[in-house]
């Protein structure tokens, strides 16, 4: 199962040396890639910046999927994080795009440990049924409070100035998209070295032990938790920028539906990998972009007869399947 | 609030504890069984109650009584739970008995999403009102309070049988006893000679029935509509945890707890209404982490 | 005098109507072996988990170097020096033996940064010949869950020894490993104990290695320290031979 489940620990098996084509060529030319699409295909900006950003929201939920934890509640962290950001945007007109996503990661990482300290209590259904509940408790919170937060209708987040400098819409947009790649470079590097690490390494057990970890000396609750900080923190800036890319938040960002999302992608990329969150959300938003104009009606069907396929027949998601192609090219060379 | 309102909030609550309690039975029934939690228990909740309004739609249109609406509604619950829950079962979880936890719930969550767009293929998104039962019982007058007779008496009725019937069915039968067997050890009850496999194929349909049956049951007093499957199951689940997985006259008290706090809370401070039931598990698990009848079990090392 | 390294004073617990522990006061001190024997049911894993803080005594008190650790959590008793192997060898199964022995250390050693990939930490080549002393260096890289239940034990053996304990409880360490392995097994470890000045508790069923390997020699029976004296006054002590060595044959 090591090899199956952490394909980020791949390396291991080869002697300390060069970079593995699945682990570092291919993301970083896809990355690269995707930095063309500007230029040459601008029609695609606005849907690989919103790819991406649900990427960094689904790669919060692939860290908990390493613990062996599955929440069905990841996008209130998301929907914390944009409102957060929208409250900013209208208490401080004109505030800098920075300060926006650090709110929404703030908002993201204290309400992680207000919910955090009490599911870290419970494991498996509990775990993803209390994250639900709470998800849900946020949702109509959302919808029933409209004299603080819309109601349905949401808020609107008004352009973000950039440095001090208010850009008119298309220099905006650019700088956003390229701000969006920089932060998934960033945050995905930082969160598979975070996992390699002994705290990481640490958190994962959680999957398989702990009774041995509590006989190390350390507490589960609390290595879950951190963990879970991580998770809403990814969640909480991919929501931030999902609220700035789009110009408004609704309720329907903490709605269970974007939770399911996050969780499908999380599997279908490669279940608890972090490059898998990434190249999951980027297929899923293309694909249901020009699906959803044929399949509609069928979406959800279609998203729950594909989720389960990969579980009973590919476990280990679309990641797994690139892994093994460029292993057996390696090994061909 | 006036003792009139007062009146009102307990009837309201006592009435929707009976529905969520009937879906809860399910739920931790079938938990309580095969160590499952159905996400997708929600979805054919729903579907019993599309079914019913369609089936008495239908029967209303052929000019047959009102009162057929009750048979009608017994006719979906089974109907789900033969033709939605049996397959279930049958092709999917079956293969993931062994499998982790977490996989087991993203089954039946993958489930959760095909059938509710199955009901908006089937009846649309328009919501659909059919109160013909509800009608059809008329009303009673309780201490100066106006009331439906299906709702104050039919409902909580209905649910008091159901768990006086569970609680017979599971310890004075031998079906029952051989689920409650198959429940303590699934292995020693396959080497007396139990079939298993039979044993957790009628627990699902039964649970899945009483799903339905919960839909079918509360399709005359509310509007059916796309997400109420979304709804029920985060709250059956509230009821189930709140009592403790697997414990059923639990569920049935905590059912018309969060009732209760739910239907006086629509009175005292409507917008908080649908946060109470969620406020209350929350509370109680805060306390007791295991429900407030379920039992902690240390791992054995 | 200093106190003893581990003291119970009078331990008591039940479960349900079985009484699992009747009023157990036992005093260990550094330096000297101790085997735990004992019909099974005689309460001796009991003993390990209530000294450990897994379960709480009805009344009684546990003590690690004169202070009370009763009310601790197992985390906070292994972090005053106390540390575990098991009967069911706990581990994380993922992971390979290696790494299992690296996340012991880094647990110990409470290592936080972020950046430093676990295979990188300075412990790697000691966590190999500790590997290599309880004769698992093959099981290394191989994902513990791959491995026979013998060396399964020695790496849990091994997990507890990275965490540099003062105390080790030991549940039967060496079942499960072929008997012809047994006594060298256990001379690597009892002699590796000594060198790191790691005083042991094991509960073990095979005589001759309580025989060999232990100062000193507890006699569970019905939740409660029968006899207690050394190896030779104990296995030669007729109620020791009817009821446990009896049993053992």
């Amino acid at each position: 199962m090591t090899h199956a489940t952490e394909p980020d620990k791949s390396r291991q098996g080869r002697p300390a040396g060069g970079p593995s084509m699945a682990g570092t060529v291919l993301p970083l030319a896809g990355l690269a890639l995707l930095a063309l699409v500007p230029l040459g295909a601008p029609g695609m900006q606005l849907l690989v910046n919103l790819a991406l950003a649900k990427g960094l929201a689904v790669a919060g939920v692939s860290v908990l999927l390493r613990a062996g934890q599955v929440s069905f509640g990841h996008a209130l962290y998301f929907a914390v994080a944009a409102y957060a950001g929208a409250f900013l945007m209208t208490a401080l007109p004109g505030a800098d795009l920075a300060l926006v996503l650090l709110a929404g990661l703030l908002g993201a990482v204290v309400a992680g440990v207000c919910v955090g300290l009490f599911v870290v209590r419970y494991r498996g259904i509990f775990f993803g049924m209390l994250n639900l509940a709470f998800s849900m408790i946020f949702w109509s919170f959302l919808e029933k409070f409209y004299h603080i937060t819309g109601g349905a209708d949401g808020i609107r987040l008004p352009r973000p100035a950039v440095l001090g400098m208010d850009l008119d819409r298309a220099s905006f947009e650019l700088v956003l998209f390229y701000l969006t790649l920089t932060l998934v470079l960033g945050l995905g590097w930082a969160t598979i070295r975070w996992l390699a690490s002994p705290a990481g390494q640490i958190f994962q057990t959680l999957k398989t032990n702990e009774t041995r970890l509590e006989y190390l000396g350390v507490s589960p609750r609390r290595a879950l938790l951190w963990g879970y900080l991580v998770s809403a923190a990814l969640c909480g800036i991919g929501g931030a920028l999902m609220g700035v890319t789009q110009g408004v938040v609704t309720p329907e960002y903490a709605w269970w539906i974007r939770s399911g999302e996050m969780v499908f992608i999380a599997v279908l990329g490669g279940a608890g990998s972090v490059r898998g969150a990434f190249v999951g959300a980027l297929i899923y938003e293309l694909v249901r972009t020009y699906a959803s104009a044929y399949a509609g009606d069928v979406w959800q069907m279609l998203l729950g007869g594909f989720l389960l396929v990969i579980i009973l027949f590919a476990p280990r998601g679309v990641i797994g399947m690139i892994e093994t192609l460029a292993h057996r090219g390696e090994a061909r060379k | 609030m006036t003792p009139t309102l007062f009146l009102l909030a307990l009837f309201d609550g006592i009435a929707y504890a009976a529905l969520v309690f009937i879906v809860a039975l399910g739920l931790t029934l079938i938990f309580g069984v095969m160590r499952i939690l159905n996400i997708a228990h929600g979805s054919l909740y729903a579907i019993g109650a599309y079914a019913t309004v369609s089936l008495s739609g239908w029967a209303l249109a052929m000019g047959l009584a009102p009162i057929l609406a009750f048979p009608l509604m017994l006719v979906s619950a089974v109907l789900v739970g033969l033709l939605l829950g049996g397959p279930i079962e049958w092709l999917l979880l079956r293969r993931i008995y062994d499998k982790p936890e977490v996989l087991q719930l993203l089954v039946t969550f993958a489930v959760f999403m095909i059938l509710e767009d199955v009901q908006r293929l089937v009846w649309g998104t328009r919501p659909y009102f059919e109160a013909t039962a509800l009608q059809a019982l008329g009303n009673v007058t309780v201490l100066g309070v106006t009331y439906t007779v299906y709702q104050l008496i039919l409902l909580p009725a209905v649910a008091a049988a159901l768990l006086l019937g569970m609680r017979f069915f599971l310890r004075h039968t031998i079906i029952g006893k051989l689920i409650l067997a198959t429940t303590e050890d699934r292995e020693a009850a396959q080497s007396i000679g139990i079939d298993a496999d039979k044993v957790f194929l009628f627990t699902f349909i039964v649970g899945a029935a009483l799903a339905g049956l919960g839909g079918a049951l509360a399709s005359p007093t509310t509007s059916i509509l796309p997400g109420m499957g979304a709804d029920m199951i985060v709250l059956s689940f509230a009821v189930v945890a709140t009592a403790g997985l697997g414990q059923i006259e639990g569920a049935a008290l905590c059912a018309l707890m969060i009732g209760l706090g739910r239907s006086f809370a629509v009175y005292v401070w409507p917008e908080a209404a649908t946060l109470v039931p969620y406020a209350i598990m929350v509370a109680v698990l805060s306390v007791r982490p295991q429900g407030l009848f379920g039992s902690s079990s240390a791992r054995k090392i | 005098m200093t106190a003893p390294l581990l003291e119970t004073r009078n331990l008591v617990i039940r479960f349900g109507g079985v009484i699992a522990a009747n009023d157990v006061s036992l005093t260990i001190t550094a330096g000297r072996n101790l085997a735990i024997i004992g019909p099974n049911g005689a309460g001796k894993t009991t003993f390990l988990n209530i000294c450990t803080g897994w379960i709480k005594p009805s009344s009684g008190q546990v003590l690690f170097e004169g202070e009370d650790v009763t009310p601790l959590p197992p985390r906070a008793i292994v972090r005053k020096g106390v540390a575990r192997a098991f009967q069911i060898p706990q581990l994380f199964t993922e992971h390979t033996a290696l790494e299992n022995l690296l996340i012991a250390v880094a647990a110990r050693d409470r290592l936080r940064n972020p950046f430093m990939d676990l295979h990188r930490i300075p412990e790697r080549d000691e966590m190999m010949h500790l590997l290599e002393m309880v004769k698992c260096a093959d099981a290394a890289h191989r994902p513990v869950v791959e491995l026979p239940e013998g060396q399964r034990k020695l790496v849990d053996i091994a997990v507890a020894l990275a965490l540099r304990p003062r105390l080790l409880l030991m549940d039967e360490p060496t079942s499960g490993v072929a008997s012809s392995e047994k006594h060298r097994i256990m001379e690597i470890l009892v002699e590796a104990l000594a060198e790191r000045k790691v005083t042991s508790v094991f509960v073990e069923h095979d005589m001759g290695i309580v025989e060999r390997h232990a100062e000193e020699v507890a006699v569970w029976n019905a939740g409660n320290v029968q006899l207690r004296g050394t190896p030779r006054e104990i296995l030669d002590h007729p109620d020791v031979i009817r009821d446990v060595i009896g049993e053992a044959v």
